[in-house]
C-alpha cells in the first residue's frame, strides 16, 4: 500500500507499542502532525516548550521501563530537546527523539530553521540517524528503539527530513518487525561463569562486604535479585542517587544512599568495607569523592552490562560484564547463606550514631514536608524531583518502597527537569499519585508544562521548597566561598499560589508544621489538575552529612548540634508520627540482642 | 637540536599504540571517531582512513598517544559506537606497521649526490625536481621516516607530508 514516510513512522511507532508521544509542532513535521490529525492510536501530549517534551519522554521511561518517546521540528524546536536527550544520555534512559529536518534538498545550505542536529547530539546520544530515504524508515525505527532499550539504554535521536516524511512509498506494514539485527551491536547480557563463581567466592570470604547498587539495578529489573542477595547473606546495601528503590529502603539491610550527601553510615560502611559489590553502578564521584582514598581497603567486584565502565574509575579485582539481573540470578546459584555479624552490628552503631536528623523546633523544613508526603502517600507516591537542596533533601528522606517509584536527574543534574517528568510519569500511570518535589530556583525553569497538566487533566503536586535562594550554590558558597553570597539571593519570586491559579490549577501555601498535613491531604484529593504547594522554610538551612567535593569521609560535614539534636528530638517524639531515629535505635537493640544471643549459643 | 627532536619522538613512542578500528563504510562515522577522542581528552597522533575489501567497511588507522590504562577505555568507548565493528590493538601480535612520506628538501647542485644517496639507503626516491628542490617520497615504519627527515633537515626541509601509520597483522591472522 502506498504510504508516507510520516504514516510509515507512525505505524512503525505503533508497532513498538508506543502510545503517547509528547511533542510541539512546526514546519519541518507538518507531515508527521497531518498523519497525527486523527490517528486515535497514538495519544499525543503537546507540551509549552520541546524541553518539556524530552524530560516528560524520559519521566514516562524511568516510570515505565518503557521506550519514551518526543518529537520536535527542526532548528530550534530540536536544540531545545538537547538538555533532556543529555539529562537521558547521563542517566542511560530509554527514549526516542524525533526530529524533523529541512528538506534533503537544501541540508548543508544553511535552510529556514536548520541546524545539524545529529552533529549536535551525537556526544548526548547512545546513537542517531538522518534518515535519508522513506524505505529506509522502518529499519531505522526498529533499530533506534532496539538500540535505546537493550544494553545499556540510552536516548537515540532520529532526524526526519521534510521530504522523506512526505515522499509515499509502497510499503506492507505486516513487514515491520522489532526483531532487529546489528552487526556491530551486541550487548553482552551474560555474565562469566567463572567469574561469578570467583564473585560468590569472595563474598563467602568478605568478613566486611557492602553491596553498592546503582541504577543499573533498576534498569535491569534486578530489585528482586538485589533483596534477595542481601537478606541471604545478610550485607547491607547502600544505593546511588538513581538506585533508590533498588531494595525497600526501609529494610533493616538499606544504609540508603551514599556518597557527597549519602548517609554518614553509609559512607562509613564503604570507606571500611573489605569487599565492595557493585551493582550496576559507576563509581561517580559525586559517590566516590576523592577516588585514591574511596574504599580503600576493599576488594571490588563490579557488575556492569557496559565493559567500559569497567576499571575506569576504580580497577575491580572481579569484573563481571552482564545485564544486572540475569548476573545476579546466576550469582545466587553459588552464594550461601551468611549470618548477622559484628561488621552488621557495627553500621548499626554508626547508624545510631549519625542518623538522618533535622530540628523539630516549629519551623518548617525540607525534610519535615518529604516525610509528610510520604506518610499521606503512604510511601506510594512516585516522586519526581527538580536538582539543588531539595533533591538531596528527598534522596535522604523519601524511602522508596520499590523500583521505578524515583524519578531524578542524577548525571547530569539538570534544574526544570521535576515537573514535565512527573508529568510523563502521570500520563503512565493516571491513577497514581505523582509528587514533584522542587525548589523555587528548579520550578521557574520548566513551569510553563503546569499549562500542560492543566490542560490534559493531570493531577501532579508540586511541592515547592522554598528557601528565596538558589540553595545547594548558597550553600557552596557559605562553606567553600567564604560566605560570599553571590547572585544566589532570587530577591524577588512570583506568588506561586496565584501562578498556579492563572495555569488553572490549585495553589496552597505553607508556612507552619502544623498546617502541611492538612493541605497534603487536600491536595492528593485533587484529581483533576495541578496542584502546587508553595512549602517556605528558613533561608539557611543545608543539606547533612556532606562530603565536600574530591574530597573523602574524613572531611565528612555533620551537623553541629548532631547530639544536641538527638536529645530534643527524642523528647518530642510523641508529637511528630514518623521518626525514622527511633526506628533505627529499634533495629539496632534488635541487631545486638540478637548478637548477644549468638554468643551465648556459642 | 635534530638529536632532542629525536628523543622527544622516542619518549612519545614509549606511549604510543596502533589500533585499528573496522567501522561501518556510512557518513559521519569519522565524525563518531573523531568526536569520541575529543570529547573524552584522548591523544591522537595519526589517524588514516579508507575502504577495505568489503566496501561496506572502512578501517580506521589510529595511532593513540596514551598509556595501557588510558588505552584499554580508548577500545571500549570505541566498542561502545554503535558502527564500530571490531577494535584491534597491535600490541597484541605481530604486526607490519608502515607510513609513506613525501619530503621536499633544498637541493642545491652541490648536495644533489648527498642527497640522492640518502634516498638510496632509505629506499626512497625522488619522484620530482626543480632548479632548487626535490621531492623525496619513502615509506617505512615511523622510526624509519623519522631518522631520514632528521638527516635531510641539513639541507633544508621547504615541506613534509605524512600519511600516518597503516598496520597489518603478520601471517594469517586478520583484523
Amino acid at each position: 500500500m502506498k504510504m508516507s514516510g510520516a504514516n510509515i513512522m507512525l505505524e512503525c511507532l505503533r508497532r513498538e507499542g508506543v502510545r503517547h508521544i509528547f511533542g510541539y509542532p512546526g514546519g519541518a513535521v507538518l507531515p508527521i502532525y497531518d498523519a497525527l490529525y486523527g490517528y486515535t492510536d497514538i495519544e499525543h501530549v503537546l507540551v509549552r516548550h520541546e524541553q518539556g517534551a524530552s524530560h516528560m519522554a524520559d519521566g514516562y521511561a524511568r516510570a515505565t521501563g518503557q521506550v519514551g518517546v518526543c518529537l520536535a521540528t527542526s532548528g530550534p524546536g530540536a536544540t531545545n530537546l538537547v538538555t533532556g536527550i543529555a539529562t537521558a544520555y547521563m542517566d542511560s534512559i530509554p527514549i526516542v527523539a524525533i526530529t524533523g529536518q529541512v528538506r534533503t534538498s537544501v541540508i548543508g545550505k544553511d535552510a529556514f530553521q536548520e541546524a545539524d542536529i545529529t552533529g549536535i547530539t551525537m556526544p548526548v546520544t547512545k546513537h542517531n540517524f538522518l534518515v535519508k530515504r522513506p524505505e529506509d524508515l522502518p529499519r531505522v525505527i526498529a533499530e533506534a528503539f532496539y538500540i535505546a532499550r537493550s544494553g545499556r539504554p540510552g536516548p537515540v535521536l532520529v532526524d526526519i527530513p521534510l521530504d522523506v516524511s512526505l515522499t509515499k512509498i509502497e510499503w506492507d506494514p505486516e513487514t515491520y518487525t522489532t526483531q532487529v539485527n546489528i552487526p556491530s551491536y551486541k550487548p553482552t547480557t551474560r555474565g562469566h561463569e567463572m567469574q561469578i563463581r570467583k564473585a560468590a567466592q569472595l563474598i563467602a570470604e568478605a568478613k566486611r562486604p557492602v553491596l553498592y547498587v546503582g541504577g543499573g539495578a533498576i534498569s535491569s529489573g534486578a530489585a528482586k535479585e538485589v533483596t534477595e542477595l542481601a537478606e541471604r547473606t545478610n550485607i547491607l546495601v547502600t544505593t546511588t542517587l538513581l538506585g533508590k528503590g533498588a531494595i525497600d529502603e526501609t529494610h533493616r539491610l538499606s544504609m540508603g544512599m551514599l556518597g557527597m550527601h549519602g548517609t554518614a553510615y553509609a559512607n562509613h560502611a564503604v570507606n571500611n568495607c573489605d569487599l565492595l559489590i557493585a551493582v550496576g553502578a559507576r563509581f561517580d564521584d559525586r559517590v566516590t569523592g576523592k577516588v585514591d582514598k574511596f574504599a580503600t581497603g576493599a576488594k571490588i567486584i563490579h557488575i556492569d552490562i557496559d565493559p567500559a565502565e569497567i576499571g575506569k574509575v576504580k580497577v575491580p579485582d572481579v569484573p563481571i560484564v552482564g545485564d544486572v539481573k540475569t548476573v545476579l540470578t546466576e550469582l545466587l546459584k553459588h552464594v550461601q547463606p551468611r549470618p548477622w555479624t559484628e561488621w552488621n552490628d557495627q553500621i548499626m552503631e554508626w547508624r545510631a550514631r549519625f542518623p538522618l536528623i533535622y530540628p523539630r523546633d516549629g519551623k518548617l523544613y525540607a525534610e519535615y514536608v518529604i516525610e509528610q508526603i510520604g506518610e499521606v502517600t503512604n510511601w506510594e507516591a512516585i516522586m519526581t524531583t527538580d536538582v539543588g537542596q531539595h533533591q538531596m533533601w528527598a534522596a535522604q528522606y523519601y524511602k522508596c518502597r520499590r523500583p521505578r517509584q524515583w524519578v531524578t536527574s542524577g548525571g547530569l543534574g539538570t534544574m526544570g527537569f521535576g515537573l514535565p517528568a512527573a508529568i510523563g510519569v502521570q500520563k503512565a500511570f493516571p491513577d497514581a499519585t505523582v509528587v514533584c518535589l522542587s525548589g523555587d530556583g528548579s520550578f521557574q525553569m520548566c513551569v510553563q508544562e503546569l499549562m500542560t497538566a492543566t490542560v490534559y487533566g493531570l493531577p501532579v503536586i508540586t511541592a515547592i521548597i522554598n528557601n528565596r535562594s538558589l540553595g545547594m550554590v548558597r550553600q557552596w558558597q557559605e562553606m567553600f566561598y567564604e560566605e560570599r553570597y553571590s547572585h544566589v539571593d532570587l530577591q524577588a519570586s512570583p506568588d506561586y499560589v496565584k501562578l498556579a491559579e492563572a495555569y488553572g490549577g490549585v495553589g496552597m501555601r505553607v508556612q507552619k508544621p502544623e498546617d502541611l498535613r492538612a493541605a497534603l491531604e487536600e491536595a492528593v484529593k485533587i484529581r483533576n489538575r495541578p496542584v502546587v504547594l508553595d512549602c517556605v522554610i528558613p533561608t539557611e538551612e543545608n543539606v547533612y552529612p556532606m562530603i565536600p567535593s574530591g574530597q573523602s569521609i574524613d572531611e565528612m560535614k555533620i551537623r553541629e548540634n548532631l547530639e544536641e539534636l538527638k536529645a530534643t528530638v527524642h523528647a518530642d517524639s510523641e508529637t511528630w508520627s514518623f521518626s525514622d531515629e527511633e526506628k533505627v535505635l529499634e533495629q539496632y537493640v534488635e541487631a545486638v540482642r540478637a548478637a548477644e544471643a549468638r554468643k551465648e549459643k556459642e | 637540536m635534530a638529536t632532542a627532536i629525536s628523543n622527544t619522538i622516542m619518549a612519545q613512542m614509549q606511549q604510543q599504540h596502533v589500533i585499528t578500528v573496522l567501522v561501518e563504510n556510512h557518513p559521519g562515522v569519522l565524525a563518531r571517531v573523531a568526536g569520541l577522542f575529543a570529547r573524552r581528552g584522548y591523544n591522537i597522533e595519526s589517524l588514516t582512513v579508507s575502504v577495505t575489501d568489503d566496501p561496506q567497511v572502512s578501517r580506521m588507522t589510529i595511532v593513540v598517544g596514551e598509556d595501557h590504562r588510558v588505552l584499554e577505555q580508548v577500545i571500549k568507548q570505541l566498542h561502545k559506537l554503535i558502527e564500530v565493528i571490531r577494535v584491534a590493538d597491535y600490541a597484541e601480535f605481530p604486526a607490519i606497521e608502515r607510513e609513506l612520506a613525501l619530503i621536499k628538501v633544498n637541493a642545491d647542485p652541490r648536495h644533489r649526490r648527498e642527497i640522492m644517496e640518502i634516498a638510496e639507503v632509505f629506499r626512497g626516491r625522488i619522484v620530482d625536481m626543480s632548479d632548487k628542490t626535490f621531492v623525496v617520497e619513502v615509506t617505512g615504519g615511523t622510526e624509519k621516516i623519522d631518522k631520514i627527515y632528521e638527516l635531510l633537515s641539513a639541507y633544508g626541509i621547504r615541506e613534509m607530508v605524512r600519511t600516518g601509520v597503516i598496520a597489518m597483522a603478520r601471517g594469517t591472522k586478520t583484523a
